[in-house]
């Protein structure tokens, strides 16, 4: 079996999962939502410097969601012993890996997609035409990078029952580049204090490179650090 | 098919395993007897390649447990306290999945499931809504479909109600008669010691037995 | 199994006794103390005062050279990853001294933060500056806080070793992904010269000397710690196995004392 078909069967098998339980689209968005509102609490509901921040905001509300969509990921596993159960299937470690994290990014996609729109509506963010390219760009990029940390550190983190504080630990610091690249992107797609489209493609690169090295990487690590 | 010598398995600090030296040809049903905490489960994990050996020898089909653990793995099936079921999925859907991470075809997945029982009214019914027997045999249905030709099973009639127990001992041995070999933990022993062609105890991390198919009940 | 030779390129075991302390650890304990000794000379008494920044300069002389080092020893611990995940014989000496370096290396991040937000405050009085050294190095230290959880997530020593070096390797790979991020970012902020956002004074002469002596002596220390270290573990890691060795004595022994029922041996 090869590495892609192994990782299409985890990721549909994992949309599907998703598709009936619903845990994602009930639990996760909403909290992602809320958070968005409760920035403005914090930040006193100035529109000037929310409408400043709003990038920022929303790959915040997306870092915390990661969390939740990674340990809700390998805590489908987890229940019932799937884990090792694909272990002792041999399954290829780097097809699980693969198909976690398509599984992982593409609803992380989609709540990053909502989350723009909350800004627009909530703290009067303006998409503008020309820097459609960009943004859609950096939504991708990006998300590819968040993805392969989170499964990465999820599945070392699931191996372990209560330590689910590890995964934060792990996870907040390395994705820190993405963090940094996907805002400044973010603000130059939607011209947020003056900035221009041209400045974001630069993010853009540090994006994929950390993408792929992460995606990489993580593929190689993957098997062994949920081996025992 | 199983060789263990003084096989030693650690679970961080402790040797849950302490010494295990055991023979299982192929074809056998061998029931692994002892009281909890004796290291029945561990013994079963580390034959299925999933534990490190940490002394001592062992091999199964032929394959170091040193050096070959992640070669032994698609070779055996391990139903262990849990099923490795997805609650959410149906029934079809999980054996479906498990049948195609080795590539098997739509007939075989369709005859694991016959063959467990769990075609019919069931294929469609989410796992989560299953009872305890039902789940079991889909998860076996999942090793069949996996062509697993080592079944380690611990514990399999727990939480099973009698019919439930019937109906599974019916399927090893239909499983047996198969090809499949069996090497099975329970605490039914009455059971278990029926089904089994062979009786070996583990006790405090141990096991010590003859090669020989005979049940040590049956010896002087 | 452990044995105390517990790094490979071991200099010696000059007959301690209990301790991990041999003559390569003494003569390193020895050139430690004094070119700290040295590194106070030069930092505190014979170097000048910078024009501009004044005596709080003199942080820097720690700040630098403590940053250096603790580069070095997550490098350290990455190639000892990698030693221990490629090699064939998967020595655990490897995995202690990548372990070892790692806490050393974040204690001198600790270091280098600290001296960071003294200097900081002393000359400009402000304990943060979001360059790109600060902020880097803040992240290094939480990457490296992580692996040393990892480690501690318990499981056999060939399990944490296993472990842990897939993280050691991860975190390196980090370093550089995060320093590039960071360094286009501040470089787009260029504030106002009052807060220069490179914060390194005008270095030459003397006070670049002092900072080499300072990186002098904070290899010394690292290196003569690195190998206390490395020993210490490799005791504990042998405690641990002679623990096992007593479990299973003991595991044994609850066998033998328990009714015979798998063994005709006749009572």
């Amino acid at each position: 079996m090869s590495v892609w078909r192994i990782a299409r069967l985890v990721a549909v098998k994992d949309l599907r999962i998703e598709r009936r339980s619903r845990v994602i689209t009930n639990q996760v968005a909403p909290f992602a939502g809320v958070t968005m509102v409760i920035f403005a609490f914090a930040l006193d509901a100035n529109s000037q410097i929310l409408e400043r921040v709003a990038p920022g905001l929303v790959w915040l509300a997306t870092m915390f969601s990661l969390l939740l969509i990674v340990q809700r990921s390998f805590a489908v596993e987890a229940d019932d012993g799937a884990l090792d159960a694909m272990r002792v299937a041999g399954v290829d470690a780097r097809g699980i890996y693969f198909g976690k994290l398509l599984g992982i990014g593409v609803q992380l996609l989609v709540l990053e997609v909502l989350l723009l729109f909350t800004a627009v509506i909530l703290y009067g963010e303006t998409v503008r035409a020309e820097g459609i390219v960009l943004l859609v760009t950096t939504l991708l990029s990006a998300t590819c990078g968040l993805a392969a940390v989170g499964t990465l550190y999820g599945g070392l983190a699931a191996g372990f029952k209560g330590r689910e504080t590890l995964l934060p630990l792990l996870t907040l610091p390395a994705v820190a580049p993405v963090m940094i690249g996907a805002t400044r992107a973010v603000e130059a797609a939607l011209g947020t204090a003056d900035a221009a489209v041209a400045d974001g493609w630069q993010w853009v690169s540090v994006l994929a490179v950390f993408a792929v090295v992460f995606g990489v990487g993580g593929a190689l690590a993957f098997g062994p650090l949920i081996d025992e | 098919m199983i060789r263990l010598r003084d096989a030693v398995a650690v679970l961080g600090s402790f040797p849950a395993l302490a010494g295990a030296t055991l023979d299982v040809a192929s074809g056998e049903i061998v029931l692994l007897r002892g009281p909890n905490g004796a290291g029945k489960t561990t013994l079963l994990r580390l034959c299925a390649g999933l534990l490190p050996i940490a002394r001592g020898s062992g091999e199964v089909f032929g394959l170091d447990l040193a050096t070959d653990r992640e070669s032994i793995r698609p070779l055996v099936g391990l139903l262990g306290h849990q099923n490795g079921l997805y609650a959410d999925l149906t029934v079809s859907d999980n054996v479906r999945f498990w049948g195609a991470t080795i590539g098997a075809t739509d007939d075989e997945i369709e005859s694991a499931m016959a063959r467990m029982g769990v075609d019919g009214r069931l294929r469609d019914v989410e796992v989560r809504r299953l009872s305890a027997g039902q789940k079991r045999r889909t998860a076996l249905a999942g090793l069949v479909a996996r062509r697993a030709r080592l079944w380690l099973l611990d514990e399999p009639h727990a939480g099973l109600d009698a019919a439930g127990r019937d109906e599974l001992d019916g399927t090893l041995r239909a499983a047996a008669a198969a090809g499949a070999t069996i090497l099975v933990a329970s605490h039914e022993l009455e059971r278990a010691s029926k089904l089994a062609t062979r009786i070996v105890d583990v006790e405090a991390g141990q096991v010590r037995t003859a090669s020989d198919g005979e049940s040590e009940e049956g010896r002087a | 199994m452990t044995t105390l030779d517990a790094k490979p390129a071991d200099s010696g075991t000059g007959g301690a006794g209990v301790g991990p302390g041999t003559r390569a650890t003494r003569v390193l304990g020895i050139l430690t103390v004094i070119s700290m000794g040295w590194l106070v000379l030069f930092g505190l008494v014979i170097s000048p005062a910078d024009v501009n920044q004044g005596e709080s300069v003199r942080f820097f002389y720690i700040h630098a050279p403590a940053i250096w080092v603790a580069y070095t020893s997550f490098i350290v611990t990455a190639i000892a990853s990698g030693a221990y995940l490629f090699s064939k014989k998967h020595s655990l000496g490897w995995d202690r001294l990548a372990g070892a370096s790692a806490e050393i290396g974040v204690v001198f991040v600790a270091l280098t933060l600290i001296t960071g937000a003294l200097w900081g405050r002393l000359t400009w009085g402000v304990f943060w500056q979001w360059d790109a050294r600060l902020t880097t190095t803040s992240l290094l230290f939480v990457t490296y806080i992580g692996y040393l959880a990892v480690r501690r997530l318990g499981g056999s020593h060939l399990q944490r070793a296993k472990r842990s070096a897939v993280i050691g390797l991860l975190s390196v790979l980090l370093i550089p992904l995060v320093h590039w991020s960071v360094v286009i970012w501040r470089s787009l902020h260029q504030e106002a010269t009052v807060l220069d956002t490179d914060l390194d004074p005008d270095i030459d002469g003397i006070m670049f000397f002092s900072i080499i002596v300072g990186l002098i002596a904070f290899s010394f220390f690292y290196a003569w710690f690195l190998l206390h270290r490395t020993r210490v573990l490799a005791m504990e890691d042998l405690m641990d196995d002679r623990g096992l060795d007593a479990a299973l004595a003991a595991r044994r022994a609850e066998a033998a004392s328990a009714p015979q029922r798998s063994e005709g041996e006749g009572a």
